[in-house]
């Protein structure tokens, strides 16, 4: 019996798929998504040279003494859901969330404004535990709420709750950090674990079933910056890896200041239940948000003094050094891998899916 | 088309129907289906693909492959101890 | 345990013997997504000696899956009242002008589910609603799928319904070793696929073809090992079927699993997106399942594809072409602005090349 076999009968291409007629959920994922629409369409709106820098605050000169502090202003709107979490709530992250993007440019976090959009039908005990927490971060981080506001919407129109918040720190004559001063020769350090708290925000979505012990890392970084500050006013760049991951923040930062980035993967700290959980579902913690950890680019020769700074201070226990910077690649970030070989690492592109391969 | 990670059974139950068990991955768990390991019971590693167990996980083949792969692995280190390593990423 | 198959002494030992090994050129193709991830997360075939050529073949079950059902999909899922539920890496892939990322913007109900029996659970919660499972993958998410099915018969849903697109390795491998051109010489056949399929289909294959072809599995040193087995036989002039993956595959593989797969399944012909119909080289539903089939719960009505001239995504499925020999590579084809299936999936060649490659840049 002769065994017939298949004929393969040439190429079918699909024509190709543009998503710029509407906001996809992509959008907002803090990878290139949300960076193209921010370059294409928020960016020639409102442009003007001090939004165009692109780190974590705006920082502004009232006069033009630079003896005279400088403002930094930034502002955050928080979606999270849901409301609550392992290891934290909307309110935390709220209050935490626009603290660490005013420390992140080097300034002391002074005020702040909330706004609420509150669902109709959100039961009072809910948002009287939000206002708690936010108290208690706020207290704990030093930033003092000077303003709010309050709207109701429909019901179905807010997942229970949207805050918005904006601060305003104070930066002191001799502090210059930004995402575009990372030079060649400096170090990359890390304050600690990765992916926490993307993880524990999907555990308690429960779409994918799965259960462990794994905790968001919310906190206020001011105190440890502040601390790295005092020993080292030539920190170079301070960023927070929030949605996009490390790996995403890292890219930002190559591309602010035309440089390149190594970083090992074998020193990237990652709490053994978050990798098996990024195993399980084909995700890469290296893209998994984190709410209390952050990135610090600085002189080779201050390592030494802010690492052991860092290290005695709270969330900075677990700091240590994971790559550095280069001239060469600029823009691009490099891993070297568990196993030895070299790849580049690349920002997230949109959405992150679970894969099933 | 095959992401599937070892874990392990650490309780077997019925849910309408099938059967189901509690699997510990380190430090995660999450239910899954035993419905195609029916020999499974509490204790064995089975490797999970979609909350479906596939297979369960020979321990004796796995300490065998890493024997091997081991044998492999000393023998070149000792051939290898005077020449240079042929790792260096290519630009 | 899993992380002794990453010791990077391992690895070394591995790679210093196939470089030992390799005296002449040789063409290896893995047909699987999730080897060609780990391949290209790794950095693996940088560590390679050069005469040593990895293509990447159709193996992702995301870039096979043909046009015309993904159309079928959006359709059905843009229908009122569905909820459409899908495992995730399908949500990105482009139909003819929208994908399932458009279909949710414009207010259509699509969920992501890890397992397809979390998708029978949507169906008991929401009876009022017609509630679809897009059971695409190779043989590895067969199991699953139709487990969903048996549920849903069992538990008498009669608002649960799948669109079945399975797609099998074997009749892959022989239309490529049939295929005028074609330079692959040895495969590393996928380990989760034989896990369920075992090996017994592979040593005609091995025999008919004179190529060797091992079972391999997804850590650094289970793909190395995978490659040192297929090159020990080449360099031999052997060409037999081995088991790399002993710990998970065994020949006869899982039994259960292959009848309850017969029960609903049967062998069917199938396109394949970048490569066109292979005959048998698929699974559909039999006609007693028939009540569970989507597309014949729903009427679609068929979009002819439009190609893209400048896309040699099926060139590069059948590992003909590498994405870097794509004159659109990089340029006009990104995964944000995808010309075709393999940059979409975040594991098809091109995306991997174009994410993880150090010499594209």
């Amino acid at each position: 019996m002769t065994e017939e076999f298949p004929t393969i009968q040439g190429a079918v291409c699909p024509i190709p798929l543009p998503h710029q007629e509407k906001i996809m959920l992509g959008h907002g994922s803090g990878g290139k998504m949300s960076h193209n629409l921010i370059q294409k369409y928020f960016l020639p709106a409102l442009t003007n040279p001090i939004l165009s820098v692109g780190d974590d605050s705006a920082v502004v000169q009232l006069t033009s003494n630079t003896d005279i502090a400088r403002l930094a202003l930034t502002t955050d709107s928080h979606v999270v859901w849901p409301l609550f979490f392992p290891g934290g709530d909307i309110g935390r992250l709220a209050i935490c969330g626009t603290v660490n993007d005013l420390a992140m440019v080097g300034a002391i976090p002074l005020y702040l404004t909330v706004g609420f959009i509150l669902e109709e039908g959100l039961e009072i005990g809910i948002l009287e535990r939000i206002l708690q927490s936010m108290q208690e971060a706020a207290h704990e981080s030093g930033i003092i709420i000077v303003a709010g506001d309050t709207k109701v919407v429909q019901h179905g129109k807010a997942d229970g709750l949207y805050i918005n918040t904006s601060g305003v720190g104070q930066i002191n004559p001799n502090i210059h950090v930004s995402g575009a001063n990372a030079q060649p020769g400096d170090v990359v350090i890390l304050s600690g674990s990765v992916g926490d708290h993307g993880i524990a925000v999907l555990q308690a979505r429960g779409e994918l079933g799965f259960d462990s012990e794994i905790t968001s890392d919310i906190a206020p970084l001011n105190q440890l910056t502040q601390a790295m500050l005092s020993v080292c006013p030539d920190i170079h760049v301070l960023r927070d890896p929030t949605r996009g991951g490390l790996a995403t923040s890292l890219n930002e930062i190559a591309h602010q200041s035309k440089v390149g980035i190594i970083v090992k993967e074998s020193d990237i700290p990652v709490r053994p239940a978050v990798a098996v959980a990024c195993e399980m579902l084909g995700f890469d913690p290296l893209y998994i948000a984190n709410e209390g950890k952050l990135i610090a680019i600085v002189p080779e020769d201050a390592q030494g003094i802010i690492l052991s700074t860092m290290q005695k201070m709270k969330y900075g226990e677990s700091s240590r050094v994971i790559g550095r910077v280069v001239a060469d690649y600029p823009g691009k970030v490099l891993l070297i891998t568990g196993i030895g070989s070299t790849r580049i690492l690349d920002a997230l592109s949109g959405e992150l899916l679970p894969r099933i391969c | 088309m095959c992401l599937g990670i070892p874990g392990k059974i650490v309780d077997i139950y019925e849910v309408n129907g099938l059967q189901m068990g509690k699997v510990d991955f380190g430090g995660v768990t999450r239910e899954a289906c035993l419905a195609y390991v029916p020999e499974a019971q509490v204790g064995d590693y089975t490797l999970i693909h979609v909350g479906f167990a596939l297979s369960i996980i020979s321990e004796h083949e796995a300490r065998e492959t890493l024997d091997l792969i081991r044998q492999i692995a000393d023998i070149d280190t000792e051939l290898n101890l005077s020449q240079a390593s042929s790792t260096q990423f290519q630009t | 345990m899993q992380t002794d198959y990453r010791d990077e002494r391992l690895v070394q030992g591995v790679i210093e013997e196939i470089h030992k090994l390799t005296t002449q050129p040789w063409v290896l193709m893995e047909i699987c997504g999730g080897q060609t991830h780990a391949i290209m997360r790794y950095g693996l075939d940088q560590l390679l000696p050069s005469k040593i050529e990895l293509v990447h073949g159709p193996g992702c079950p995301v870039c096979v899956t043909s046009l015309e059902l993904i159309d079928k999909a959006l359709a059905i899922a843009s229908s009122p009242g569905v909820v459409f539920t899908s495992y995730g890496d399908m949500l990105r892939v482009p139909g003819s002008g929208r994908d399932l990322f458009s279909i949710r913007a414009n207010g259509g109900d699509v969920r992501v589910v890890y397992s397809p029996l979390d998708a029978v659970k949507i169906a008991q919660q929401y009876p009022d609603r017609q509630v679809v499972f897009f059971a695409i993958g190779f043989e590895t998410t067969a199991p699953a799928n139709v487990m969903s099915i048996l549920q849903a018969k069992r538990l008498g849903l009669k608002n649960y319904s799948v669109l079945v697109s399975h797609v099998r390795v074997p009749p892959a491998i022989r239309a490529i070793l049939t295929s005028p051109g074609n330079r692959v010489q040895g495969f590393l056949a996928a380990g989760h696929v034989c896990a369920v399929m075992g090996y017994w289909e592979y040593p005609a294959i091995s025999e008919l073809f004179h190529v060797p072809i091992v079972v391999t599995g997804f850590e650094p040193v289970d793909i190395l090992q995978g490659i040192l087995m297929t090159i020990k036989q080449l360099e031999h002039g052997e060409a037999r079927t081995e088991n790399g993956y002993p710990r998970i595959v065994t020949f006869d593989g899982n039994q259960p699993a292959q009848a309850i797969i017969n029960q609903v399944f049967t062998e069917c012909d199938r396109k394949w997106r970048g490569i066109g119909l292979l005959a048998g080289s698929g699974w559909c539903l039999r006609p007693e399942y028939a009540e569970f089939d989507a597309e014949l719960r729903f009427s679609v009505n068929q979009i002819q594809p439009e190609e893209s001239p400048i896309c040699i995504a099926g060139q590069i499925l059948q590992g003909l072409k590498k994405p870097k020999e794509c004159p659109a590579f990089g340029t006009l084809c990104t995964p944000e602005t995808p010309l075709g299936a393999t940059m979409v999936s975040s594991e098809g060649a091109c995306a991997a090349y174009y994410r993880y490659s150090l010499r594209s840049q």
